[in-house]
């Protein structure tokens, strides 16, 4: 019996609203500071070392466009500065986000993909390559690519981190494993560097992920937790 | 409803901060001493939790000779433009001393043959720019810690400043540690690198390895070491030439 076709659920809990936009200005300021330091010596090595003389595998003579760093003049204190502060708003805005979705069952309930999502894992694959999102009652859960992108995401943000401060000698002196398991600073920074495309990436494909599937609908969702179900398709 | 629509409101100026950003609105907030202030409290963070989970005593990564950089670019002064220096340079440091004074028992000032003939730490390093690049070299030179326990450190000190001959513009570099990184068994003054006298580039005659922390700590061509009660009096305050003029943090351990 399928459910009237204006149905409103509550989707987003007030804590995973709240860390979601923190999320947006962090992940702004982090791409676009981080641009700022990059432009300092705007080339990438492999290892431990990596100057002017040693062998680069990208190099980007003149840098990244000003348009896209904080500040937007040559300026690596102050890239610096709004980094590492964004750095830790991120970090302990994460840390919230992770606390309430263990404790809530949020994960549990909705990151785990299940058994009947995996075994059509192949349709789910079909129906967004057409943009055809799910409908009606299907909709109250995330679908399983949604799923996997973001446990993704939650693993790749520490990889992030973790690649961040393997750059810093004070928590190399501290952690030197660090060093071991990126393969030096220098890969660290390579690392880091790509990481960061991947974060890139993700909020791209999650963009257009919204604007296919009803950017009015989606964004209300994510501000006042409402969520109209998109009627069933008429099949 | 009302809480419906102030949240909206709350989300909706949020989102004008971020356009802001991006529009790059970001410079005048940028160039706010609030936000400056405020910003700052991310690399006060930083310091606070390096020093919790930190050993003082840990040793930075040391390397093989194979790993070591075959070319060690040199950064900031290649040749100071004294008159002094220069003749310094020219007599191969023959007349030149050390000079340790400041908040200690016994002054000190030292030949670079005594320097030399002092206990010698030797130690392959990774040098990491605050640009982003890293390079590894051997370092040979005496333990700060020697020279300050020869010289008697008093119980009021708590920074060591470097005051260095090369000059940028109207003020000459210096640069400052706190006693926790003085005493560390890897700071050492260094004269040799790679096995070789150190060169001009790399800061002759006494060059400053500070390891755990960035390029911008190692103070080259060092000419006095002192020690004081607080940095206030030192330079513009900050601590070091590069923290009063361009802003980067005093504390380099990121």
């Amino acid at each position: 019996m399928p459910k009237p076709a204006h149905e409103v659920i509550h989707r987003h809990a007030l804590v995973t609203r709240l860390t979601h936009w923190i999320n947006v200005i962090c992940l702004t300021a982090l791409l676009m500071s981080g641009f700022q330091i990059f432009n300092a010596h705007p080339a990438l090595y492999w290892g431990q070392k990596g100057a002017d003389a040693d062998p680069s595998w990208l190099a980007i003579p003149r840098g990244l466009p000003h348009w896209a760093t904080i500040p937007t003049h040559q300026d690596l204190a102050a890239g610096r500065l709004w980094h590492f502060f964004f750095a830790w708003l991120f970090l302990l805005n994460g840390l919230v986000y992770l606390v309430h979705g263990f404790a809530s069952g949020h994960f549990r309930r909705d990151f785990l993909p299940r058994w009947r999502q995996l075994r059509s894992i192949g349709d789910t694959v079909w129906d967004h390559l057409r943009l055809r999102f799910p409908k009606g009652e299907e909709s109250k859960e995330y679908n399983v690519l949604q799923k996997f992108s973001y446990i993704g995401i939650v693993i790749l943000l520490p990889l992030m981190l973790l690649t961040g401060l393997t750059m810093s000698p004070g928590v190399d002196t501290a952690v030197p494993f660090l060093l071991d398991l990126f393969g030096g600073r220098q890969s660290a920074r390579s690392l880091h560097f790509i990481f960061a495309w991947g974060i890139v990436a993700f909020v791209a494909i999650h963009l257009i992920a919204v604007l296919a599937a009803g950017p009015i609908n989606e964004i209300r969702s994510m501000i006042t937790g409402r969520y109209r179900l998109p009627p069933e398709r008429a099949e | 409803m009302t809480r419906l629509i102030s949240r909206r409101r709350l989300i909706g100026s949020l989102g004008a901060g971020t356009g802001g950003l991006l529009l790059g609105a970001c410079d005048r907030i940028n160039a706010s001493p609030t936000v400056q202030r405020l910003l700052g409290v991310g690399t006060g963070a930083t310091m606070g939790a390096q020093r919790i989970v930190t050993d003082r005593t840990a040793l930075a990564p040391e390397f093989s000779a194979a790993e070591m950089s075959p070319v060690f670019r040199t950064n900031g002064t290649n040749m100071p433009t004294s008159p002094d220096y220069a003749v310094h340079l020219a007599s191969g440091f023959r007349d030149w001393r050390l000079v340790v004074d400041g908040l200690v028992a016994r002054p000190l000032q030292l030949w670079l043959d005594q320097i030399r003939r002092m206990p010698v730490r030797t130690q392959i390093t990774r040098h990491d720019c605050v640009e982003g690049w890293s390079a590894i070299g051997k370092w040979s030179g005496v333990p700060l810690k020697l020279l300050l326990d020869h010289a008697g450190v008093s119980g009021s000190a708590r920074y060591i400043v470097f005051h260095c001959a090369d000059s940028f513009g109207s003020a000459n570099y210096y640069e400052s540690i706190d006693l926790i990184d003085a005493c560390h068994p890897q700071t050492i003054l260094a004269w040799g690198m790679n096995d070789a006298p150190l060169a001009v580039g790399h800061g002759a005659p006494l060059r400053l390895r500070v390891e755990r922390q960035l390029g911008y700590k190692q103070a080259k061509y060092v000419m006095r070491v002192e020690a004081v009660r607080d940095l206030a009096g030192i330079g513009k305050g900050k601590g070091g030439y590069w923290e009063d003029v361009s802003g980067y943090q005093w504390y380099a351990g990121i």
